[in-house]
């Protein structure tokens, strides 16, 4: 079956949207409260296109390709509209980006600048929320959201913590925890899938707050150090520092998808904390006092030595670590067994 | 995991069982939240505690702590009375299943009942969805297997899966979710006292050549010690040395004064970690080493995928991978190893590790591989067992009910349960040291049961003393209503109230494992 996009003939499975097989052929339609991994919802209308025959425009990422279909996606109509969805969008808070932490990786500040929208229309609202920054973790800043919903879709049906919701009508509807509490006072575990999702700046991690944004850094990507789960995640660094931990809003890897819990998005700081050890040390009169590698490295290897040739090989023991790379524990164990010549090695992997 | 995570999206029916999987592996939990909710596949879970999951379940089995294998047995009970067994899979692929008919018919629900505390017909309902369901999958954690009976458990939940057919397909398995990020990997790479990379075992010559060859060495041939036996040996004198890499057995441990004993008495302790832990209290050589972003390797996920892990920054004054120290001391005592990077390493990796023999940074660039993966165009394993096991069929073994070491009493008269919880991880030495994890939890507490806490006059966040037989930690009162009435639960993570003081240094006999889902203590308010 097949559906004609800008004049191009583009085959469909059924179940498919029409911005799905607009996509796998290479045609690109904007896109802002829409995600892969989410169900389709068609709020923004940023998505519409002209169906020949249709009485009006139509959501691409809500409407089901049926055969024969034939769509247009840049109109003058299609352009005309959505341009006014933008201005809408970029009026309905204060969509600040000399200091938002989004700028540069922005969905709505593309559309802006791509449809060349300089000056909305539309007068922006009087009131100026305060940023809620209470939490060591995420900050919220409810000017810039534009009530896509994309946080709460990510929460409930990605995550399925059942924390965040759509809450009040019109001018006052909002997003957040029931009953407009904190992030910290409500059932929130902090996996920061919320922040993943928004396509704007009114989610963003607390701690990477002014410490630099797209085109300043630098995405490294890894796995995690927690949990056996493996999830794949990207370092944010800059001048040598991890800023924030991020995940691709799409295409992520498995086994994660871009999930990760409050850990892994999180929980890297303590790489630098002042308490890392940062020389050798050997303990001289009770009192461990910092000494060169290769002072170190002799005070091992002569003592090995000794305590191998009086009592043994079987005298010396190994604790491997399931922290540990496998290139490390490998020859952390080739070391007791080739060199020492014991097997005593183990690591808590009962523990 | 025999089976993938991706494969979690296949299951009709879950069992889950000791994995308290949203606060212990989130992203997992996820995949089965999704499921039930949205697809409507079933959940039963088995756990004593009233854990965050249960509000997903189907049906929610709250045993007894230390009773898994009587449920598990009346759960093949029912299945096999009720004509739900997979009779095609259990003659074609496995063998004694006899033995575990014979000693499972005791094992009515009533029976079951007695021992667990689970309603008969709960067990019943339990028994009917995973015996019914066209894919049932297993996940279970140290819920399972930290008891002296873990390795009998484990067997137990193997029995289940193989009694319905439910291995080796999709959606299908039984799969322990691993706690630590490379503790699948640790293991793999034969970090352990009788296995070689790739589980070959140190006792059999045949099995032993490959590395001898590539080593250039002959090996020893005596299994190690596991842990405890090296703190008993270094108790008794007989291990005079002990490296620890990045591990910290004076909080890890059962019974930590026995730890503490044990470590003093050593001539050499060598601690080699990113920070001073406890361990290192007692360590003659401390090395500072490079944390997992300044460095280049592989980790092995719970589902054997082996990814990649990247430098993206320098490693702090002095410190050095954890590799280049180990090869520092091995050349000072007479080796001549020349690898000047991780990569290198794997490259050895893959001529001795058969099932990484096709695994190499080129290939996992983008995607880990899962293992068995044995040569450069294997495509890695996303599920294990599905036209043979390991050995040929699969053994059915049979299993009896053995009591935990130690049941309340009148001194003693609460089960303490331990583990993690969301906000803290292990030993803590990484965790408590983020902003974010430690406003979370600042504290350590001990759950209790508000009808336990009315009783004994306890309110909410009281300082309380809690004792064993081994000793006794300060912790705060933490009252709701997840463990039920005689049970409470102590997170390991936090070093001023250590909960191995008071865990019972008794182990599973074949694994080794402590029993640390189970002992008795005595709640009082703190002095």
């Amino acid at each position: 079956m097949s559906i004609t996009i800008d004049g191009k003939e583009c085959t469909f499975q059924p179940g498919q949207t029409v911005y799905e097989v607009a996509r796998e052929n290479g045609i690109y339609i904007p896109v802002l409260c829409h995600q892969e991994q989410l169900k389709p919802v068609g709020a923004c209308r940023v998505c519409v296109v002209e169906v020949e025959k249709a009485r009006s425009l139509i959501a691409s990422c809500a409407m089901p390709a049926e055969k024969g279909m034939v769509v247009w996606t840049n109109t003058d109509r299609v352009k005309t509209s959505r341009r006014l969805s933008v201005e809408l969008l970029m009026t309905q808070g204060h969509h600040n980006c000399i200091t938002c932490e989004s700028s540069g990786d922005c969905v709505l500040q593309n559309l802006g600048y791509s449809l060349g929208v300089e000056h909305p229309r539309f007068p922006e609202p009087t009131e100026i929320k305060a940023i809620e920054d209470g939490n060591e973790m995420i900050a919220r800043d409810m000017n810039k959201c534009v009530l896509c919903g994309l946080c709460v879709r990510a929460c409930n049906e990605i995550q399925v913590n059942q924390v965040l919701d759509f809450s009040g009508r019109g001018p006052t509807a909002s997003v957040g925890p029931a009953f407009g509490v904190l992030y910290e006072n409500s059932e929130c575990v902090f996996c920061g899938e919320c922040v993943r999702v928004c396509p704007v700046g009114a989610l963003f991690e607390k701690q990477g707050r002014f410490q630099g944004r797209a085109g300043d850094l630098e995405k490294v990507r890894t796995t995690c150090v927690y949990c056996g789960v493996g999830c794949q995640m990207d370092l944010n660094i800059k001048d040598g520092r991890i800023v924030k931990v991020t995940t691709p809003r799409s295409d992520a890897p498995p086994p994660n998808g871009g999930s990760l819990c409050i850990k892994g998005r999180f929980g890297y700081d303590f790489i630098d904390h002042p308490d890392r050890l940062t020389s050798p040390m050997i303990r001289v009169d009770g009192e461990l006092r910092e000494a060169s590698w290769d002072e170190a490295v002799a005070y091992v290897a002569d003592k090995l030595t000794k305590i191998r040739t009086k009592h043994g090989s079987d005298a010396i023991a190994g604790l491997a670590s399931a922290r540990c790379t496998n290139e490390e524990n490998y020859l952390f164990q080739k070391f007791f067994r080739a060199v020492i010549g014991t097997n005593n090695i183990d690591h808590c992997a009962r523990l | 995991m025999t089976n993938s995570i991706a494969d979690i999206e296949e299951a009709d029916c879950f069992l889950i069982t000791g994995t308290n999987t949203t606060e212990n592996h989130p992203v997992i939990a996820t995949f089965v939240k999704r499921a039930v909710t949205q697809r409507g596949a079933k959940l039963i879970l088995a756990d004593p505690r009233n854990i965050d999951l249960a509000r997903f379940a189907t049906v929610w089995l709250r045993q007894k702590p230390g009773t898994d294998i009587a449920w598990i047995n009346g759960m093949m009970h029912v299945i096999i009375e009720e004509g739900l067994a997979d009779e095609a899979f259990i003659s074609e692929r496995t063998e004694n299943f006899d033995a575990v008919k014979d000693v499972v018919k005791k094992y009515t629900p009533e029976y079951v009942e007695t021992i667990t505390g689970i309603p008969a017909e709960d067990l019943r309902k339990a028994a009917r969805l995973y015996g019914q369901a066209d894919a049932a999958a297993i996940l279970y954690a140290m819920g399972i297997t930290q008891h002296i009976t873990g390795t009998d458990n484990v067997k137990s939940c193997a029995n289940l899966a193989m009694i319905t057919g439910n291995i080796g397909r999709p959606g299908t398995g039984v799969n322990p979710l691993r706690g630590q990020n490379n503790v699948q990997g640790a293991c793999d790479m034969g970090c352990l006292p009788g296995t070689l990379p790739a589980y070959k075992k140190v006792t059999e010559a045949a099995e032993r050549k490959i590395c001898e060859e590539v080593w250039g060495v002959a090996l020893p041939d005596k299994p190690g010690l596991t842990i405890p036996k090296i703190m008993e040996g270094a108790r008794k004198g007989t291990v005079k040395a002990l490296y620890v890499m990045g591990e910290n057995p004076l909080m890890s441990d059962p019974d930590i004064t026995h730890v503490e004993d044990a470590l003093s008495k050593l001539d050499l302790l060598v601690v080699q970690d990113i920070f001073l832990n406890e361990t290192a209290e007692f360590a003659h050589v401390v090395l500072p080493t490079a944390a997992w972003a300044e460095k280049e390797g592989t980790f092995t996920n719970t589902e054997r995928r082996v990814q990649r892990i990247r430098k993206a920054v320098d490693a702090p004054g002095q410190a050095l991978t954890d590799w280049d120290i180990i090869a520092r001391i091995a050349n000072r005592l007479g080796a001549d190893w020349n690898y000047a990077e991780a990569r290198e390493i794997m490259d050895e990796i893959n001529k001795t590790t058969p099932s990484y023999g096709g695994i190499t940074y080129d290939r996992i660039e983008k995607i880990g591989l899962q293992w068995p993966c044995l040569n450069p165009e294997h495509p890695g394993s996303p599920i294990l067992h599905s036209v043979a096991f390991t050995r040929g069929k699969g053994l059915f073994s049979p299993c009896e009910h053995i009591p935990p070491a130690e049941e309340p009493d009148a001194t003693y008269p609460f089960i303490l349960t331990t583990g993690r919880i969301l906000y803290q991880y292990h030993t803590a030495t990484m965790s408590r040291r983020s902003r974010g994890l430690t406003s979370r939890t600042p504290e350590v507490f001990v759950e209790m049961n508000p009808a336990d806490a009315q009783r004994l006059d306890i309110s909410q966040g009281e300082k309380l003393k809690i004792s064993s037989r081994r000793g006794s930690i300060e912790v705060f009162a933490e009252v709701n209503d997840r463990c039920d009435e005689g049970v409470v639960f102590i997170p390991f993570h936090f070093s001023e109230a250590a909960v191995n003081r008071i865990t019972n240094p008794v182990f599973d006999p074949v694994a080794n494992i402590p029993e640390y889902k189970v002992c008795a203590v005595n709640i009082e308010k703190a002095a």
